[in-house]
């Protein structure tokens, strides 16, 4: 549980850190789009520059960042894998029909490695110098014109905020009664699947009837204290977009137009 | 002085299942005035839990009156009522809405649709009222279940109410965080003439109270002060220096036969020379 890295937030008071949630949103979403410039290894270079730069900005040991990706690695080599064996073209290094190993497939495998790399990179710096409830914020400040298309944008952020709120207590819930069972006896993950499947079930059911009286109590709680969802509520989170905020879109922009010049034209490499 | 009613409940009946003729509660009548302590005591399942979901119009009576400073409680006037009174509930866990100390008490502001400024005004104020501005950014897993139940006070308090409710708000509480609530609560009753109906179990709390109302299977079974309250009521456990008291008389010590509170007990113990 503790080694998961992604959505996880890192307190700290970087540049990054201190950025707006929805200067942050936009720019990491940009910057996925803004990969697919990239075609030869100059554009390349490049954005591991502009990766490195922007974890360098943020404070957080790369190692952190490199546990992020961990659990996603073999999803990755296996698409990786597949683009290699893929892609023809150029050298042939190993030809068994149509599956050859080219080189190419090679470079294009390699490339796409490093897209995936950093995309998740540029995404954990995000989540992980945001607070969950200021991405939350962010998210809904950018998603509001789908109001109009009567998406509940709002009541989806109260719902994710206090579902946030509450993950602290459910694994703190789920750590007592675990060791309520432990006490009785129970020994976890060992034996069968269908015995370590068996041992699950004395744990999720006090947890899901003790959700269920938490989530009655806070209905009770939210309609004493005014909430109605249909009505217009103000905010009192206020985000404030800074100068930094700006720069940090105009960096963006620059990017865009380096990528522009260094990527080769035409088609063929 | 004229002191105004800010409660009012006449007749008031209700059962959650109402196919049966039962009654949960059946013609309670009651007032609070303003800047008034009303303890409600009585055992368990007697209603108490009951008759506070009803005055903060949670389920709706049966029959008889709710008025809140003169608005009846009904279904469409309980969203305005609510900014008159505002309950606290037992478990502090579950009570917390915002992710920080302020943005929880900002919550029923922001269901206000109140502007920034004014809400951060309110906010401070609340949270200065209940002795919690210096952890305003604090998140819920950094506090006490006593600081959370200051919290859910300062809520309410940012409405600036004329009656606060408290159902067993002080139960799940450690001893000291139980005395320091109840400092803020007569602090805010002095200060702010609030009007306080707290549901205890505790007699020494209940006899803080300036009344106290005993329920027993969904009936006013008695009210008074605590003094009237402790003597018609035997089977009652009476606070600690009633107790004190009956003891001191059991082994013949002239004390006084008539209910002391604990400030007239102390008194009457520094005075007297008591010989073991
Ligand atoms: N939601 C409910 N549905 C049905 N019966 C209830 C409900 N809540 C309480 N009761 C019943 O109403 C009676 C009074 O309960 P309550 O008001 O909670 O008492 P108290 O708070 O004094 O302990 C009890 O007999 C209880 O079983
Ligand atoms: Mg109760």
């Amino acid at each position: 549980m503790n080694k998961l890295i992604l959505g996880r937030y890192f307190p700290g008071d970087s540049w990054i850190h201190r950025l707006d949630p929805r200067a942050k949103l936009v720019a990491a979403i940009y910057f996925i789009f803004v990969l697919f410039l990239a075609n030869n290894w100059q554009t390349y270079v490049f954005l591991w520059l502009f990766t490195t730069a922007v974890i360098l900005l943020s404070n957080i040991s790369i190692r952190t960042y490199l546990r992020g990706v961990r659990p996603l690695i073999w999803l990755i080599l296996f698409t990786v894998f597949l683009q290699v064996l893929f892609t023809a073209g150029g050298e042939i290094y190993v030809d068994l029909g149509p599956i050859t190993i080219s080189k190419f497939g090679l470079i294009n495998g390699f490339y796409i490695f490093c897209r995936f790399i950093m995309i998740i990179f540029i995404s954990t710096v995000v989540t992980l110098t945001t607070k969950p409830i200021d991405l939350t914020d962010g998210m809904n400040a950018l998603l509001r014109p789908l109001r109009k298309l009567k998406v509940p944008v709002d009541e989806l952020s109260l719902m994710l905020s206090i579902s946030l709120r509450f993950i602290p207590n459910l694994l703190d819930e789920t750590q007592k009664v675990m060791d309520a069972q432990r006490a009785r006896g129970t020994e976890f993950g060992e034996g069968s699947l269908v015995k370590q499947m068996k041992t699950l079930v004395p744990i999720f059911l006090p947890l899901f009837v003790s959700s269920l009286n938490r989530a009655e109590d806070m209905a009770n709680v939210m309609e004493v204290r005014g909430y109605q969802s249909d009505v217009k509520r103000s905010t009192f989170r206020q985000l404030s977009w800074q100068q930094k905020d700006t720069i940090s879109l105009l960096v963006m922009a620059m990017l865009t137009v380096a990528l522009l010049v260094l990527r080769s034209n035409g088609f063929g490499h | 002085m004229m002191s105004t009613t800010v409660v009012e409940v006449e007749n008031l009946s209700f059962r959650y299942d109402k196919r049966l003729k039962e009654n949960i509660l059946s013609n309670i009548s009651m007032t609070v005035d303003q800047g008034e302590w009303l303890a409600v005591i009585g055992p368990n399942g007697s209603g108490k839990s009951t008759l506070a979901q009803l005055l903060v119009g949670l389920i709706e009576a049966d029959s008889g009156k709710i008025r809140i400073k003169n608005t009846v409680m009904d279904d469409t006037s309980k969203w305005k009522v609510r900014r008159h009174i505002g309950i606290v509930f037992q478990n502090p866990e579950n009570q917390f809405i915002g992710t920080t100390v302020q943005d929880d008490v900002a919550f029923s502001l922001e269901n206000l649709n109140m502007p920034y400024d004014e809400m951060k005004f309110r906010v401070d104020q609340a949270l200065d009222l209940v002795g919690m501005s210096s952890l305003r950014h604090h998140d819920p897993s950094q506090l006490s279940g006593g600081q959370k139940q200051r919290v859910a006070i300062a809520g309410i308090l940012a409405l600036k109410p004329s009656i606060l409710v408290l159902d067993e708000a002080l139960v799940m509480l450690d001893p000291k965080s139980r005395r320091e609530l109840l400092t803020v609560l007569q602090n805010l009753k002095r200060k702010e003439n609030i009007s306080i109906l707290s549901i205890t179990h505790d007699m020494n709390e209940a006899a803080l109270a300036d009344r106290i109302i005993l329920l027993e299977s969904g009936k006013v079974k008695n009210c008074g002060t605590s003094e009237q309250l402790f003597v018609a009521e035997p089977d009652l456990e009476p606070p600690f220096p009633e107790l004190l008291r009956r003891e001191l008389l059991k082994r013949n010590r002239n004390i006084p036969n008539e209910y002391m509170t604990e400030e007239e007990m102390v008194n009457w113990l520094c005075k007297s020379r008591l010989t073991v």
